[in-house]
Order: structure tokens, then C-alpha cells, then sequence
């Protein structure tokens, strides 16, 4: 981490003013710091990806197949026809330039090709080439194609694409404020998409896309392992709590499968919102006889084929049905995690539906049936659990998270894949007294991304990801000086593990929660004992001061 | 750039004097007046129907609207219906709010960075550019459905409005038409952005001035034949009527000008279906917009849903079933 | 949104820009241009303030310049491009327009009508055969 840009020389580069020239002529550089490195030719072969290979972004020759432009062309041509928002998108841009400042990482990088519009226009100025009339006769005439605004796909502009489209986190906070919706999340999974076709994907999607296919998870932990690595939580809720919240796993006939983020199993601070997820699960057994069981085959409610094209996104969420099918369960439950919801919410059903063989969600403790997931059948755990505290019928002791001084992170997806928005504010401001948003900018369906979101949270990148992560970070810092906010709360499991990198590199006294720590800490436990520790075994604040 | 500029400006003035000295010297009227527009129009229709109806045969695989409020999820939680609607009614508020108030450019915010000792990132709401767009909108479309006098007869009672509407402030002779003067100068708000906001400048194209220009020349060859070199308007019409009766006759002594004026519009009409104004119909069809958020409510269908290879359940417990049965994990076959 | 729900939209988009067409085959009266018709003096006079297209396109102007005369400065002849003399005023005396122009509906107001201008002439001068 020495050699890591320090925050004030990363702000000392800001600068919102584009420079003269034209961007068309102005050749991208492939800059340390700013990209991830290339997909090991093992992952991509697990899937049976074409073009496997090992190769350097930073290479001049990147080993392409030699007909890799027909290959973009033709992959472009079918994409138009697969998809009306990509053609629809290609055509009716007016550059009015609504979205150009409200990119992170435009914000934070002032790279003029980060505005989402010239983003776009990457791809735009070679759709105009290929698949245009006007653009054709144009370029016949002297000073057509500047007319036209069209360029013919060369290496160069090959590079230029795979430099910025992995500088595209998919937040969607552009298409909030384009007058048509323009979504340029839509155009880097496109853009990506031919990335595969060429078999140039980043690593840090690539293997854990080959682990989640292969073992289950992102992070490939094997079956006993991740039994393994539950049971360490395990134990420690019951140091804590004397009450021993263990899970079952593959169980037949359970009432709900859980799925959630292999994240959480694995590293702090997610871990802790795993725990919480154990002890809210053990509480609904005693209390209610409620029978959830979690899955080492559906162990990733994650899904980085999203990040790499439709059909691996769709290889890799079968598991969710199939397991639920298999198991014989009566709904899916899903936990904290961002793209994982905007794949179940918005594409699961469609590519993998209908699940026919499960029940209407319905929470058999208040009666509430999920009207809104009543074809997909899964249900994302903020709603369930704020059904359960508006019913009353969970015991929550708020003081336990006294401590904490809260402010909420709308994980882009939830928020603009979904509109997850209160529910997870409900389920914290009942577990903890001390609640202020951020500025109305920058939360909600304005939130700003973590910087590290759609397949970007490597190290390599380190630069990228805390420019990108400036926008949300300032936020934060002024609920932090202003309210003494001293936890950022989150329902993704990339959000854990990101924004704990970004409170560390712009506003190191902020510590990140997952919502159902919260909940785990303020759950009491049939029969507990008097708790003396937080999940993280910190003292409690009233322990503290009695 | 400056040729990103210049090219469309000098594309348009070559346009201009095309027409002008076609007619004033070639005596070129039945090109400019009868050939060119019924081209311009036939070519207007046949391409913006084309191109939507090229839209239109992509299919829609997915239901991935742009959620701007709070979904639908539990009965005591409020939604906003109309930023996340998730029923077909909300959906056409939605969209009409986007369609006639430009809602979504409402929301523009315009970021600024101090670099001091606070380094404030801050967000101030940024109104100007929904102004401009809604002005230059409206405008035109007022001009556009005021010309209709000019294409029936007897001038239908709500054309007769609007021009009473348009015309309210009864300044000079003939009477000023608000329309115009704003059009002219929401085109010329649009065009300043375009040259001196620095980003709107570096993300600008040649065929974003094309437009501009043509429509600044299109309403400036309209007011001046309007305010000051004045023309025959009686005769224009008797042209005009000729033209959707299809017996077009060009009227004596109207001028270059006015031919100009009409090759201007019919450039616009013929360049629309092949440029970013096709906005106009994509609007309609933005995938981001026009569905509803009830997707885990009901199935959307993806017409070229394939079936793909995927890892099952059987294959996972062939590859770890010792580890599973040693670490107590349940197995569907013991070996 | 559905092909048929995209193709209605294009048939009524279709009709909507074509609607002068047919607008005007089905409402439109039969297609007549006006002729100014010259009556009783102005018949024979064969002499007007301006030529005859520079009055259609500018008579507009000219008499707003011939209110401004005579409210302002009292000057109440105009002396045309052709040699001749008239009295500056709309309705009044033999040489005004009126006074020459005897039917303002078959003068004034059936080009207006055909073009839709309302002049706000008349909502101060009366046309004096309305008197009589």
C-alpha cells in the first residue's frame, strides 16, 4: 500500500476542466492504478469462454484472434437485435450532457471520458460506422465523418473501450437524470459482453465467476470449509450470547432457502452481518418454529456474470432454483447484497423462471404475504425482517447499538435496479436510535456508487476505486463532522468490503455495518445470557457506563 | 474544434444561398417549392417509420426500468408511484412527465469542487437547461402547429386561438408572435451551451450544431419574412393550399427568401430520421422508462431465452460428496 | 412496449403529419384563393398608395407608419411612389382607403379570413357602410 497515491495528491488531480482538443484524437493510456489485470486463460476456460489465453492490458499486442473485428461486428449487430434498450440508446442520444457530472468517477478523476455521455460515445462513434446509412454516405464527402461523428473500430479504439468500460461501475445514476433513460450500464454490459466474445475480461470477474460456477461461490470455498467457516461464527455468538445459533444446510422440506453473498461468510466487517443473519434465524426457530436452512451448492447470492455477460449471469443464478427445487422449500430468502438484487428483482424470473414448483412468499409469523415477489419468489431480507419488527414480533434492545451513530449507503442496485429504500431504514432506525441520512444528492436513488461496484473492487485499481469512491466518501464526511456519524450502514456485501477501503482512505473514524449486524446485536435471544460484547466483541455502550 | 462547428454552419449558409439565388436566379421555384418539400415529407415518414419500426423488432429481453422511488413492497410502506410505478397507469404518468415536462432533466444538478481545506463536493440544483429544453420545445411546436393556417382552409377555431394566444402581447405590426422569438432564442441558449459550458463543448459532434444552426436559420428566414422584408401571405397560402391539394402552383413575386425558408424546414424533415432527432419517437420507447417495476410480481418473458449449460446439483456433490459426507453436510447419494 | 402497441403509435403519428392532407380533403372548404375584388370607385381609379405586391405584402405596415402620422405629427396626406395624393386615413373621406375600397369584405376581410389575421383595425374604425 506505500506506493498508493495519497488522498491529497488524488485531489490535487481533480479537475473538472476538460482541456481543448477533440476526444476522438486524443489516444487512451492504460494507466497503472486505473485498470484490473486480464482474466487468468484458467477461469475463462472453466466456462468454455472463447479465446482463453494469458495476455497484458499494458502489452501492445493483446493477442486478439485475427478476425476480432468481425467478431465486434457481428457481436454488436447481434446484441442490437437481442436488445431494443442498446439500439434504442445508440440512436437517440442528443449530448445534452444532463449526465456528465454526475458520474463518480468523473467526479472523481475529472477524465473527460468518464462522463457517462462520451463513455457511450466510445461505442457510439463505431456504431454510427458500422450500422448507420447517414454515417456511410457521409463518409464519402471531405469532413463527413466529423459530420457523422463516426471512427472505424482500430485497436486503438478497442483499448480506449476496455480502459473505460472497466471504469464503469453499472450504477446507473446517469440514467436517473438522462431525459430518456439512457443507461449506461446497459452499454458497458454490452461493451463487455464483446470483451468475452475476445476473451478479454479482468481477472477479478473472471475467477470468481470460474469459482462460483465450480464450487458454488465467488470466492470458492469448498463445501466443508464454508460449513467450516460458519461454524467460527457460530462459536463466537455463542461467546457472546451463550446461545448457539447453528444453521442447518441442505435441508429438505425447510421452509425458506437462504442465499446470500459469499462475502459475508468470508471477511469483517460482513462477517458480523453473517452472524446477525444466525442469530435473527435461530431466534425465528425457538420463537416461531420457523425452519430455514442455507445451501453450500447456492452458496452466492452474488452473480459477477452480470459482469460478464447475460448468459454467464444466467448459468451462474440456475442455482438459486434449482437448489429451491431441490430442496423442496417453500420460498427463497436472499440477504444483503446489491447486484445480487438487481439480478433477482429484474432478470432471475425471466431467465430462469417460472418458479412454479414454490409457494407465494408468505411470512408464516404476521401473515404477510410478499405481494411483490409473488412470481419470483424470493424476498430480499430487509423486507422480511421489517415485516417482523412492524408486527412486533421481534424483541429489539436498541441501546445495545448505542454506540453507533448511523448513516445509510443506497447500494446503487437496490436503489435504482429496485427501490429498496425504506425498508432497510426501517429495519435500522429499529435497532438503533441514532440515524441522519446524507445529503439529498447523494443518497437513495441519487446515491453514489462505492467506487468498486460491478467487478472493479480489486487492488490493482486502488487509485480508480478511491477516486471513484470520492463523490460518497465526501458525503459522508459531512454527516461525520456535522452529527458525529460514526457507522455507515449497507445491505451489500461489495458495499462491506469497499466502502470499508474508502472510510479507511477518506474518513478513517467511520466503520461500516451491514444492517443485520444491527439486528444481531439488538436481538434478544431466548434464553441469552447478559450480552457484555457487540458482534465485533466490543464492549456494549451501557455496559460500558453502569 | 472549431471545424466541429464550422462545418455544419457553413453546410447551412451553403443551404441557404443554394435555395436563394436557386430561385432568384435559376428561377429554380418548382425545385425548391414543389419537388423538395414533397421529397423532403415522403422521406421524413417512410425513415422515421422505418427506423422505429427497427426498434421496434429488437426484442425487449428484459425488465430493467430505472426505479427513482421508493418500490412497492410492504402494504404500510409508502411507494412513489410515479418514479417506481409498478402498474400501467403509473407508467403513463411517468412517461407524460417525461414526455411534456422533461421531468428527468428537472432533476439536473451541477457538481462543483473547492479544493481547500474542506474540499467540498457539492451539488446545486441546475434549472437552466430544463428552461432552455422546454422553452425551445414548446416554442417550436407552437410555430409548427401556427403554420397550420397555412395548410387549411377555413384556419380550424384552435389554430385561431392559439395565434390569439401567441400573439397576446399586441406589439407592433403585424403583431409579434411570442413563439417565435423565444424558439429563436432557446436555439440560440442551446447553441451558446454547446460553445462556452467547457464539458457540454468537448462531448459536442458536428451533427449536434447541424441541427442547431439549421433550426436558428429556419426561424430566422421566419421572422424576417414576418417582421421585416414582408411577403405575400396570400399567395403563400394559395401555394401552400396547392401543395396538400396536390396542385401545387409557386406564387409570383414571393422571393427568395421564403424559398429558403421552406428548403430549410425540408432539409430538417428529410435529415430527421437519419440524426439524434429521433429522440422525438425513442422517447417513447426507452425501456428504462416505459415499464413498470413489478417484476418479481410477474414474469417478464424474453423471446430468445436459450438454455444454457449450468453446473447442477448432481455434478457439485460428484465433485465434493468425501468432503461433504466428512464435514456432516447432507448428500443425496452416500457414494 | 409491444410491436402492436409501437405500430398504432406510428399509424397515428403518420396521420397526425399528414393531417393538412386529409384534414383538408374531409373538412376543408373547396380550395379558393381570394381575389380582392375591385368595386365601385376603386374599379376605375387604376391608381393606388403602393404597387400591387408591395400592398399585399406591406399595406400592414404602411398604415400602422400613417397612424403614427397623423396621431402624432397631424400630417394627414400621403404622397404616393406614383405622383399621387391621398388622405391618410382608413375609413374617412373620399380618399381613404374605404373611401376608394367602398366593401371591405370583398377588400379586407376575405384575404384575412383565407389567412387568418385579425387585424385590430376595427376594434377602434368602423367600415361606414356599417353606419349608413
Amino acid at each position: 500500500m506505500s506506493d498508493e497515491i495519497k488522498p491529497d495528491e488524488l485531489l490535487d488531480k481533480i479537475d473538472y476542466s476538460t482541456g481543448g482538443g477533440s476526444w476522438m484524437d486524443t489516444p487512451v493510456q492504460i494507466r497503472p492504478g486505473m485498470y484490473c489485470y486480464a482474466s487468468n486463460p484458467k477461469s475463462v476456460e472453466t466456462l468454455g469462454l472463447p479465446n482463453a489465453r494469458a495476455w497484458n492490458p499494458l502489452d501492445d499486442d493483446w493477442q486478439l484472434p485475427d478476425n476480432w473485428q468481425e467478431i465486434i461486428h457481428q457481436g454488436l449487430k447481434e446484441r442490437l437485435d437481442r436488445f431494443r434498450t442498446f439500439k434504442v440508446f445508440m440512436d437517440i442520444c442528443v449530448r445534452c450532457g444532463a449526465c456528465a457530472d454526475k458520474c463518480h468517477f468523473f467526479l472523481g478523476t475529472g477524465d473527460p471520458k468518464n462522463m457517462p455521455v462520451l463513455r457511450a460515445e466510445l461505442l457510439r462513434s463505431v456504431y454510427r460506422n458500422d450500422f448507420t446509412t447517414a454515417a456511410k454516405i457521409l463518409s464519402k464527402i471531405p469532413g463527413g465523418k466529423k459530420l457523422s461523428g463516426s471512427r472505424p473500430m482500430t485497436l486503438e479504439v478497442l483499448k480506449e473501450w476496455w480502459y473505460y468500460f472497466f471504469q464503469c461501475t453499472e450504477c446507473r445514476r446517469c440514467s436517473v437524470f438522462c431525459p430518456y433513460g439512457i443507461d449506461t450500464a446497459e452499454i458497458t454490459i454490452m461493451a463487455r459482453e464483446i470483451f468475452n466474445l475476445l476473451g478479454l475480461n479482468i481477472d477479478w470477474i473472471a475467477t470468481p465467476v470460474s469459482n462460483c460456477y465450480q464450487t458454488g461461490n465467488h470466492l470458492g470455498i469448498q463445501p466443508h470449509a464454508f460449513k467450516d467457516m460458519l461454524d467460527f461464527f457460530v462459536e463466537d455468538i455463542e461467546e457472546i450470547t451463550g446461545v448457539n445459533c447453528a444453521p442447518q444446510y441442505q435441508k429438505k422440506g425447510a421452509d425458506i432457502l437462504f442465499i446470500t453473498p459469499s462475502g459475508d461468510v468470508f471477511a469483517d466487517p460482513g462477517t458480523y452481518t453473517c452472524q446477525g443473519y444466525l442469530i435473527l434465524f435461530k431466534y425465528l426457530k425457538e420463537k416461531y418454529g420457523l425452519d430455514v436452512t442455507w445451501s453450500t451448492y447456492a452458496s452466492e447470492g452474488g452473480n459477477f456474470g452480470f459482469f460478464t455477460s447475460h448468459e454467464t449471469m444466467k448459468r451462474l443464478n440456475a442455482k438459486m432454483y434449482a437448489e429451491a427445487k431441490r430442496l423442496g422449500v417453500k420460498w427463497i430468502l436472499g440477504g444483503e447484497c446489491g447486484h445480487m438484487w438487481r439480478v433477482i428483482h429484474q432478470y432471475m424470473d425471466t431467465m430462469n423462471g417460472p418458479a412454479d414448483f414454490l409457494e407465494v412468499p408468505k411470512n408464516p409469523i404476521t401473515g404477510t404475504v410478499f405481494e411483490n415477489a409473488k412470481s419470483t419468489k424470493m424476498v430480499h431480507i430487509t423486507e422480511f425482517t421489517a415485516d417482523l419488527i412492524k408486527h412486533g414480533k421481534l424483541e429489539l434492545d436498541k441501546s445495545r447499538n448505542a454506540n453507533r451513530v448511523m448513516t445509510f449507503h443506497d447500494s446503487c442496485n437496490p436503489s435504482r435496479g429496485m427501490g429498496l429504500l425504506d425498508e432497510p431504514r426501517y429495519v435500522i432506525q429499529n435497532c438503533c436510535d441514532n440515524f441522519f441520512d446524507m445529503p439529498e444528492n447523494t443518497i437513495r436513488e441519487q446515491t453514489f456508487c462505492c467506487g468498486s461496484g460491478a467487478g472493479l473492487n480489486a487492488g490493482e485499481n486502488i487509485e480508480l476505486r478511491m477516486a471513484g469512491a470520492l463523490p460518497r466518501a465526501t458525503a459522508l464526511k459531512y454527516v461525520h463532522e456535522k452529527f458525529g456519524v460514526n457507522t455507515l450502514g449497507t445491505i451489500c456485501a461489495i458495499d462491506r468490503a469497499a466502502l470499508t477501503t474508502l472510510c479507511e482512505y477518506w474518513v478513517p473514524d467511520v466503520e461500516v455495518a451491514g444492517v443485520h449486524e444491527l439486528v444481531g446485536n439488538a436481538l434478544i435471544l431466548p434464553g441469552e445470557k447478559e450480552r457484555e460484547e457487540d458482534l465485533r466483541f466490543e464492549p456494549l455502550p451501557d455496559s460500558e457506563e453502569e | 474544434m472549431n471545424q466541429k462547428y464550422l462545418i455544419p454552419l457553413i453546410t447551412v449558409f451553403v443551404l441557404f444561398l443554394a435555395a436563394y439565388v436557386g430561385v432568384e436566379g435559376a428561377k429554380l421555384e418548382w425545385f425548391f417549392g414543389i419537388v423538395v418539400p414533397y421529397v423532403s415529407l415522403i422521406a421524413f415518414l417512410v425513415f422515421f417509420v422505418l427506423k422505429v419500426l427497427g426498434w421496434a423488432k429488437s426484442a425487449v429481453p428484459f425488465k430493467i426500468p430505472t426505479t427513482c422511488g421508493q418500490q412497492k413492497s410492504l402494504p404500510w410502506i409508502k411507494q412513489n408511484k410515479i418514479d417506481n410505478p409498478d402498474t400501467t397507469g403509473g407508467v403513463v404518468i411517468r412517461m407524460l412527465l417525461e414526455i411534456f415536462l422533461f421531468r428527468s432533466l428537472f432533476r439536473n444538478t451541477k457538481a462543483a469542487f473547492a479544493r481547500n481545506d474542506k474540499n467540498r463536493l457539492s451539488y446545486s440544483w441546475e434549472i437552466f437547461l430544463w428552461v432552455g429544453a422546454l422553452a425551445f420545445h414548446y416554442a417550436f411546436l407552437t410555430v409548427l402547429l401556427r403554420h397550420m393556417r397555412f395548410f387549411m382552409t377555413p384556419v380550424p377555431s384552435c389554430i385561431k386561438w392559439l395565434e390569439w394566444a401567441d400573439g397576446i402581447v399586441q406589439l407592433g405590426l403585424p403583431g409579434l408572435f411570442l413563439s417565435g422569438v423565444v424558439l429563436l432564442a432557446a436555439a440560440l441558449f442551446l447553441l451558446a451551451r454547446r460553445l462556452f459550458d467547457q464539458k457540454v463543448n468537448y462531448i459536442s459532434l458536428a451533427s449536434d450544431y447541424f441541427p442547431l444552426f439549421l433550426i436558428i436559420a429556419i426561424a430566422g428566414t421566419g421572422i424576417a419574412m414576418r417582421y421585416f422584408t414582408k411577403v405575400d401571405i396570400v399567395g403563400i397560402k394559395s401555394f401552400t393550399m396547392g401543395l396538400i391539394t396536390l396542385h401545387p402552383v409557386p406564387p409570383e413575386g414571393v422571393g427568395g427568401l421564403f424559398y429558403a425558408h421552406v428548403f430549410l424546414v425540408s432539409v430538417l424533415f428529410a435529415y430527421f430520421p437519419a440524426s439524434k432527432l429521433m429522440h422525438m419517437g425513442g422517447i417513447f420507447l426507452s425501456p428504462t422508462r416505459n415499464m413498470a417495476n413489478d417484476t418479481r410480481a410477474q414474469r417478464h418473458i424474453n423471446p430468445w431465452n436459450y438454455d444454457v449449460d449450468t453446473h447442477t446439483y448432481e455434478h457439485y456433490e460428484d465433485h465434493f460428496r468425501d468432503k461433504m459426507i466428512e464435514a456432516g453436510l447432507p448428500v443425496d447419494k452416500k457414494e | 412496449m409491444s410491436k402492436n402497441m409501437i405500430i398504432s403509435g406510428l399509424v397515428i403519428f403518420v396521420i397526425a403529419v399528414l393531417s393538412p392532407f386529409w384534414a383538408q380533403a374531409v373538412f376543408g372548404d373547396k380550395h379558393v384563393v381570394p381575389k380582392p375584388e375591385l368595386v365601385g370607385k376603386a374599379a376605375t381609379a387604376k391608381k393606388c398608395v403602393l404597387d400591387k405586391y408591395d400592398m399585399r405584402a406591406n399595406h400592414m405596415s404602411l398604415l400602422d407608419e400613417w397612424r403614427d402620422s397623423v396621431v402624432r405629427d397631424a400630417d394627414r396626406r400621403y404622397d404616393a411612389v406614383n405622383g399621387h395624393s391621398f388622405g391618410m386615413s382608413l375609413s374617412t373621406g373620399e380618399d381613404s382607403c374605404l373611401g376608394c375600397h367602398e366593401d371591405k369584405a370583398k377588400f379586407c376581410d376575405s384575404c384575412h379570413v383565407y389567412t387568418s389575421v385579425n387585424p385590430y383595425c376595427w376594434e377602434c374604425h368602423t367600415n361606414p357602410k356599417e353606419i349608413e
